[in-house]
């Protein structure tokens, strides 16, 4: 092999063992490390422990009903949305998609103020329940509908995916043989696509497990406790086995989630048809008046999952105090002027943001270049394991992940003696390691897209390696790599879990900002930033949309 | 100016071999042809001349240079070859004066020379108005053009062309191939040029290597390999003719007149036999005579300048003949082989 490449293998070897392997081997180590057979083990407390098989049963409570909500929403809109000449298809795609990408706190806060006796919705409208009756959110049921709604994207996805590489063929050839529209419906397209729903209904449930945000603002004010917000507690109490005992905690949800993924895959590898025949044009079906109908009620489904809350936030963002009704007399930006203006803690948790995002994003970008190149040279096999190796930290929650750095950081770094605990760096690590594959993966697809004989031409001219992916393959990439860490921006700029256990005074996120404000019962302050989050998202998201034409297809999700 | 031999060169992927002791020895500026039916190994030959491919075993030799060899192999970006892909591989992103200009500018050529060798290599293509375009707003044959000067601007030692001509119309073929004779001509360059196109090769090289299940069949001038194939799959592979099975006969020889007529005679499916390639412009209709073989029209297919005749012989085999008028079908007729040419049998 030439120089060049030898090095630039070995510095991304070892790279990819540090942010990739390092961890969750970490968590292994101290999960395991003191496990002997006597019953006092941290593992055997935790397995011992009540509250452990409580947090257990609540989890696949609300991830299994979560699953059902989510799959019957998924379902519906991928349904309808793809298979027919409804209008608007774009507009519906990305309107759906939106709850995927909006931070999960900021979600559970929206609801929470489309509800309740303090929503100034209701106050305004003049129906809220009386003062100190429940906040209807605050319940394994209120968590398991957030869940449903974040995760029903994934099933969206899936099965969007799936129904637009159905070729109309089939349809064509049903029809010849005299089958109604809804035996064609029946007989050839659900079948075509059950693996599709079960795969995206794995991949809802094992996000809803990891989730954090969500039960951690509904379930903690409850008393209704999952793995994940056990995990949180435990960290918050100090003990003499307290981070072995949470590395177990850790372990079990990790495994959980990697089960729930295996399974998807091999359902999906299982149950997956190979397709034949044209694509050029998919499936649809005319809706004649139907048509009207469906829209509305989409529209409908749309203004309760997403218009609503959103709306609930703009007006607790606008109104003096919590419990107010919203009235020309009342409105006031003061939530607005004190987060920009007064609160140092804001503006800090904004700049840490902007900055960890900022880095992470350059970062990632700067690295998948050459590993992208490298994976592509490597054979088939050993390119699956590496690429799984990179997706572990990204699937698995990241409340496991924080516990991971913190097991690893929480001395100071041998020889140099620094110690990166209570420090953004520690952050800024952990969403490396995590965001890798979401950077990367745009990468990939478009260089694998590339024609090999366009690299090959550049070496006949002379060009050494690290020439060719400057001249060459660079520029070719460089939507896919900029989408890519717009993408990584987009999702670490929000991020909750990961930074909820690492962060330290000084450190906040905007996402530990939100969380905090809440828990101190400043909502109105806590809606305003959220509003902000939201419309960062949106234009994120319409930023990344004007790329698409130049990228690979299936790369930016809300345009399947 | 060096000459290029490759000496008992193998090649395997993943234990199956591809291509199997090959022996070929290319002079200077010479113009080879590699050809051979899909899957015959021919691509997998010019990308180990290129260096993209390791050798499993023998050498490759340019000069007093041993460029590949199952100890030492010399990567592509120090072998001083060009090549013009199927693809064209023009990089989307820069002008057709960057595309042709970047080996120079990798080798870091002066601005001043580089301008001007990037004219020359584009008057020779006949593109110098086209300077500033990008690859996208130029036509297929414009785009080859662009990859042939490419390939040439730094004077190479060796020239490779992976099927330059088969993503373009019959006509334009016609055009590119004056363009690489001319080429060929102008820089005197050794050119290795793969194709599966029997008559691009004959009209093209000097040499052609024609290659079956990565073994070389024969190695020779395109007149050699049109008048005297080595065995039946490479006579059934060149040129238009028949095979015909007659009674034993040495193989790579000529049979002529009389003796010919005999074997086709003597020939019974249940004895031993031998086969002879007949070029239909070998085949004269005659009147009634003892000598001449009997046969009956089985076909006649008009193909403009003559018509097509496939014939019928007295044991079943069929003959392929020229005609200017057509004939009826099943009309018995008389015909004698001016000459025949003996093959191996294959394999």
């Amino acid at each position: 092999m030439d120089s060049q490449l030898r090095w630039l293998s070995i510095g991304l070897f070892l790279l990819i063992a540090a942010l990739s392997v390092l961890p969750s081997l970490r968590l292994l180590v101290e999960a395991l490390s003191h496990t002997t057979f006597s019953t006092s083990s941290p593992m055997a407390e935790v397995l011992k422990s009540e509250r452990t098989w409580t947090a257990l049963r609540n989890s696949f409570y609300t991830s299994g009903l979560g699953t059902l909500i989510a799959v019957i929403l998924g379902c519906g809109f991928g349904f309808v949305v793809t298979l027919t000449n409804i209008r608007g298809r774009a507009i519906w795609v990305f309107c759906f998609m939106l709850p995927m990408m909006i931070p999960p706190q900021v979600t559970a806060l929206s609801w929470l103020q489309l509800f309740g006796p303090a929503s100034p919705i209701l106050n305004t409208l003049g129906f809220a329940p009386a003062l100190g009756s429940p906040q209807p959110m605050y319940s394994a049921e209120g968590i398991a509908l957030l869940l449903g709604i974040q995760s029903a994207p994934l099933v969206f996805l899936a099965l969007r995916t799936q129904l637009i590489s159905l070729p109309q063929d089939l349809l064509e050839a049903a029809q010849l043989s005299r089958a109604s529209q809804f035996r064609i419906w029946v007989d050839i397209i659900l079948p075509l696509c059950r693996s599709a729903i079960i795969a995206g209904a794995a991949l809802a449930f094992v996000s809803s497990l990891g989730n954090f945000g969500i039960p951690a603002m509904l379930g903690i004010p409850a008393g209704y406790i999952v793995l994940p917000t056990l995990i949180y507690q435990q960290m918050a109490g100090f003990g003499n086995d307290m981070l072995s005992q949470v590395a177990g905690l850790s372990m079990i949800i990790a495994l959980l989630v990697l089960a729930g993924m295996l399974l998807q895959q091999w359902l999906q590898q299982r149950s997956c048809y190979s397709l034949l025949g044209h694509t050029a044009q998919s499936l649809s079906f005319r809706l004649k008046q139907w048509r009207l109908p469906l829209e509305i009620l989409l529209a409908l489904v749309l203004c309760f999952i997403l218009v609503a809350p959103l709306f609930a936030l703009i007006v607790s963002s606008l109104v003096p105090a919590l419990g107010m009704p919203l009235n020309a007399d009342t409105i006031t930006f003061t939530a607005f002027y004190e987060m920009i203006g007064r609160q140092g803690v804001t503006s800090r948790a904004f700049e840490n943001s902007a900055f960890l995002a900022f880095f992470s994003a350059l970062v990632l970008m700067l690295l998948s270049l050459p590993l992208g190149y490298l994976l592509m040279r490597l054979p088939m096999r050993t390119r699956a394991v590496i690429a799984s190796l990179i997706e572990v930290p990204y699937a698995i929650p990241g409340i496991v992940l924080a516990i991971a750095f913190i097991l690893l950081f929480a001395k100071p770094l041998p020889f140099i003696e620094v110690s990166l605990y209570g420090t953004l760096g520690i952050i800024f690590l952990a969403y490396l390691s995590c965001f890798l594959s979401v950077c990367l993966k745009p990468v990939l697809s478009a260089m694998s897209q590339l024609d090999p004989a366009l690299e090959e031409a550049a070496q006949l001219a002379g060009a050494r390696p690290i020439q060719r992916l400057i001249d060459i393959i660079l520029p070719l990439t460089a939507p896919a790599f900029f989408a890519g860490g717009l993408l990584v921006f987009l999702i670490s700029i929000n991020e909750l879990t990961v930074s909820a256990l690492l962060w330290s005074a000084g450190n906040e996120t905007l996402g530990v900002l939100i969380f905090n404000l809440d828990e101190s019962g400043d909502s109105v302050l806590a809606s305003a930033i959220a509003v902000l989050v939201v419309f960062l998202v949106a234009g994120l998201m319409s930023l990344l949309s004007l790329f698409t034409p130049r990228l690979p297809k299936g790369v930016i999700p809300w345009h399947g | 100016m060096a000459r290029l031999i490759l000496d008992g060169v193998e090649k395997s992927f993943h234990g199956a071999p591809v291509v199997k002791g090959l022996n070929l020895t290319i002079e200077p500026g010479e113009f080879v042809a590699l050809l051979g039916p899909s899957g015959c190994g021919k691509s997998t030959i010019l990308r180990m001349l290129a260096g993209f491919e390791k050798v499993s075993g023998g050498q490759i030799i340019h000069g007093d240079d041993c460029l590949s060899s199952s100890t030492r192999h010399v990567p592509t970006e120090e072998r001083n070859f060009g090549m013009v892909f199927q693809s064209y591989a023009l990089w989307p992103h820069m002008t057709v004066k960057e595309n042709v200009g970047y080996p120079l500018k990798v080798q870091k050529t002066p601005v001043a020379e580089r301008n001007k060798r990037i004219k020359d290599a584009l008057e020779i293509v006949q593109l110098e108005e086209y300077a500033d375009r990008l690859p996208a707003q130029l036509s297929g044959g414009q785009r080859q053009r662009v990859a042939l000067a490419r390939s040439l601007v730094t004077e190479p030692d060796v020239v490779l062309f992976d099927e330059p001509l088969a993503n373009l119309d019959r006509h334009l073929r016609a055009t590119m191939e004056e363009t690489f004779r001319a080429f060929h001509k102008r820089t005197g360059a050794t050119m290795v040029y793969v194709t599966h196109d029997q008559s691009e090769a004959m009209s093209l090289a000097d040499k052609i290597a024609v290659l079956n299940k990565g073994q070389l069949v024969q190695w020779g001038t395109p007149q050699e390999l049109y008048a005297r194939p080595r065995n039946t799959w490479l006579a059934n592979f060149i040129g238009r003719g028949s095979v015909l099975s007659v009674a034993v006969v040495a193989p790579s020889q000529y049979v002529s007149g009389t003796n010919l007529h005999e074997l086709i005679r003597q020939h019974s499916s249940d004895k031993a036999s031998s086969s002879v390639l007949v070029r239909p412009q070998d085949i004269h209709f005659v009147s009634a005579d003892d000598s001449a073989l009997a046969v009956s029209v089985h076909s006649c297919i008009f193909r403009g300048e003559r018509y097509d005749i496939e014939l019928t012989l007295k044991d079943g085999q069929r003959l392929l003949a020229y005609s200017d008028v057509p004939m009826t079908l099943e009309s018995q007729h008389q015909v004698r082989l001016g000459q025949a040419w003996s093959l191996e049998s294959e394999s």
